[in-house]
């Protein structure tokens, strides 16, 4: 299953706005895609619904994993991967 | 007796009155399933719909009465109503697990605030209020209860409560709301935006007993030190009454005048303007006696979204902002987007280093056509404006004669194919990377004016990245090094008759005002609710006095003997 691994650098992490925008982002590809935090427990959930990316507890500086599986895979990874690296869009 | 709380101030102010005790339905979760699993999720799915249409609403209203960001929460809201997990969870429990809508949304709501909230962290407290207060939402729906229908008094008064969740908030009347306090919240709950929004004092964790509160009872609300007092003696109204008195007539003071000029004691006259990024700004900007805008950031329009904006919006949204400001001059600064904001249609890529990278007017070479479009459109919106044109990031002399190039290569095409075109358009560049400062006197030849970028001249000059927390007090304006090429900058304009404004935080930081003023500074751009206590400060001033503390301060070595000389010499004007 195709993956990628980044640093969350955003200084609320992946709690208010950055976590919305992660969400709104998984959601609008037809794949399915999970994330984890493997700063923490590691527990892959669904990265389509916010409460369980809230549950994550990704603070700045935590390292996450997101995998995706289906129609679009790739490009769904590209596309958030791209979102936290330019830092949602903030200045780092 | 009068009784003092100590709470956490939330929003600053002092109000006396009366104190009303809001207090929310109760929700009755109704445990056992009453009808068939189907009738249950029939139940559900008509609630959560119910429950959708209230929060389009209040997004809306939220909106229109407070501002963009407080209505941010119900977008929020609206996406929790909205999981995808939680739907799942909550049609098992009723359809498979044969529970009642009720108790089924109950639990699965529950999981998540005890979960979240468990995390211990500011932001994710904030997300479990939130969660909670959908969940309330959905059981009110469920039950039929119209989560708006309470009857405030009629008469303004001191809203108490055990804890304010945002749809409480912005449910009531806000011209009936002299303060807010509550049992529960930090200072960085719902709450405390909103007050600060209506600027309205708020205090939150007060520990008061509210059921033991009598009805219609007197309170006292200083929201700067976080104190709460229930029925005040009199000398302690008296004593907060002036404080409040002297707060309150100060800023009516100011407000009174801000419409006036800016004049010194001695005669001498400045620009006050204001910063701005939309026309709702602009509209601000003008009621708090902004005789301009300093500085329009133009971002707004090319951020969230997919392609370039083209003419026709580009046009509309400038027409829009220079109908508001009338005759008073717009300084716009182009495009200012890099390698921190994900505009892809731009081609901007992560970069390592985002405000040392291709950003600004740095896209020339590679995309002259978001210039173009940028001065075609500024200058067919601008045909009834006073428009000034500005350059963001400029570095070299190079890039101005490049950009002007296309500048006037725009406007002969404008003229030719028989197009509006604006007249009388000054045309400026942004000094807020030190070679420009230092090479103000050759790239003053080409401009009609500069306007000094406060922010990023410090971050430049002193190597600090002002987004990072653990260097970020070292960024000082006040900077000895900041503040001569701040000197070099306006004298070098001076000698060549250009005029110089600044648009920086400094601009509107009161301890500054004497300092920029004797720098000579012609023109001061700030956030537009600065303005009319700005402009009330130089009123009180004399340049040339002011000139000499300029010029005393040009020679301090550390920036702490430039804010001690500032304190010395303008103590007296505060």
């Amino acid at each position: 299953m195709p993956s990628i691994e980044v640093l969350v650098n955003h200084a609320s992490g992946l709690h208010a706005r950055p976590a919305a925008m992660f969400v709104r982002t998984a959601s609008a590809y037809p794949c399915t895609v999970t994330i984890s935090n493997l700063t923490a427990h590691g527990l892959a959930v669904n990265a389509k619904s916010i409460l369980k990316v809230l549950t994550l507890g990704v603070n700045q500086g935590c390292t996450i994993r997101v995998e995706a599986e289906g129609e679009k895979a790739e490009e769904a990874l590209e596309d958030l991967y791209r979102l936290i690296s330019t830092n949602f869009g903030e200045s780092a | 007796m009068s009784l003092t709380y100590q709470g956490i101030p939330a929003s600053p102010g002092i109000v006396i009155g009366k104190a009303w005790i809001y207090r929310p339905a109760p929700v009755a979760v109704q445990r056992d399933a009453a009808c068939s699993p189907e009738i249950e999720w029939e139940h559900f799915t008509a609630a959560k719909e119910t429950a959708r249409q209230q929060l389009e609403r209040l997004a809306d209203r939220c909106k229109q009465q407070f501002g963009a960001e407080e209505a941010a929460i119900f977008d929020a809201h609206l996406m929790i109503l909205d999981d995808p997990d939680l739907g799942e969870t909550i049609r098992a429990s009723i359809l498979e697990g044969g529970q009642s809508a009720s108790a089924a949304a109950e639990a699965a709501f529950n999981t998540y605030v005890e979960t979240i909230g468990a995390l211990q962290d500011e932001y994710l407290g904030a997300r479990a209020q939130d969660i909670r207060d959908v969940s309330r939402r959905v059981q009110y729906c469920l039950m039929g209860i119209d989560p708006a229908a309470f009857e405030m008094p009629d008469q303004p008064v001191v809203i108490l409560a055990e804890d304010l969740a945002p749809s409480d908030t912005v449910q009531f009347d806000k011209r009936l709301i002299l303060g807010f306090c509550t049992v529960k919240g930090g200072p960085t709950s719902h709450v405390a935006i909103i007050a600060r929004s209506l600027g309205a004092p708020a205090v939150v964790s007060a520990p008061i007993n509210l059921e033991s509160l009598p009805a219609g009872i007197q309170v006292a609300l200083d929201g700067t030190a976080g104190k709460v007092i229930l029925d005040p003696t009199p000398e302690e109204i008296q004593a907060l009454q002036k404080d409040q008195d002297r707060e309150e007539a100060a800023w009516q003071q100011a407000l009174s005048q801000a419409h006036s000029p800016a004049v010194t004691r001695d005669g001498c006259q400045v620009e006050v303007v204001a910063n701005i990024g939309s026309a709702e700004d602009a509209h601000t900007a003008v009621l708090y006696g902004a005789e301009g805008v300093g500085l329009l950031r133009t971002e707004f329009l090319y951020l969230d979204r997919d392609t370039l904006p083209n003419e026709a919006e580009q046009i509309r949204a400038y027409a829009e902002i220079f109908a508001v400001m009338g005759s008073r001059p717009v300084v716009v600064r182009t495009l200012d987007i890099g390698g921190d904001k994900a505009v892809s249609y731009l081609g901007v890529q992560a970069e390592p280093n985002p405000f040392l990278g291709w950003r600004a007017i740095r896209m020339i070479n590679e995309r002259p056509d978001v210039l173009r479009d940028q001065f075609r459109s500024l200058l067919q919106a601008g045909v009834n404006a006073c428009l000034r044109i500005m350059l963001p990031m400029v570095s070299s002399l190079d890039e101005v004669r490049q950009a002007k190039a296309i500048y006037c290569q725009v406007r002969d095409d404008l003229l030719a194919g028989g197009l509006p075109c604006a007249q009388d358009v000054q045309f400026g560049i942004m000094v807020e990377v030190p070679s420009a400062a230092l090479i103000a006197e050759h790239l003053a030849e080409e401009v009609d004016f500069f306007s000094i970028g406060t922010n990023d001249l410090t971050q430049y000059t002193l190597a600090v990245d002002r987004t990072n927390e653990r260097v970020a007090p070292l960024a000082s304006p006040f900077h000895p090094a900041v503040l001569r090429l701040i000197a070099l900058t306006i004298e070098s304009a001076h000698k060549k008759g250009r005029w110089v404004g600044l648009c920086g935080e400094l601009a509107g930081d009161p301890r500054a005002a004497g300092l920029l003023l004797g720098l000579r500074l012609d023109e001061f751009s700030m956030a537009a609710k600065s303005i009319p206590v700005v402009k009330a400060l130089l009123r009180t001033l004399d340049s040339t006095a002011c000139r000499q503390v300029a010029s005393q301060a040009l020679s301090q070595a550390t920036t702490q003997e430039v804010i001690d000389l500032l304190n010395d010499a303008f103590a007296h004007d505060r």
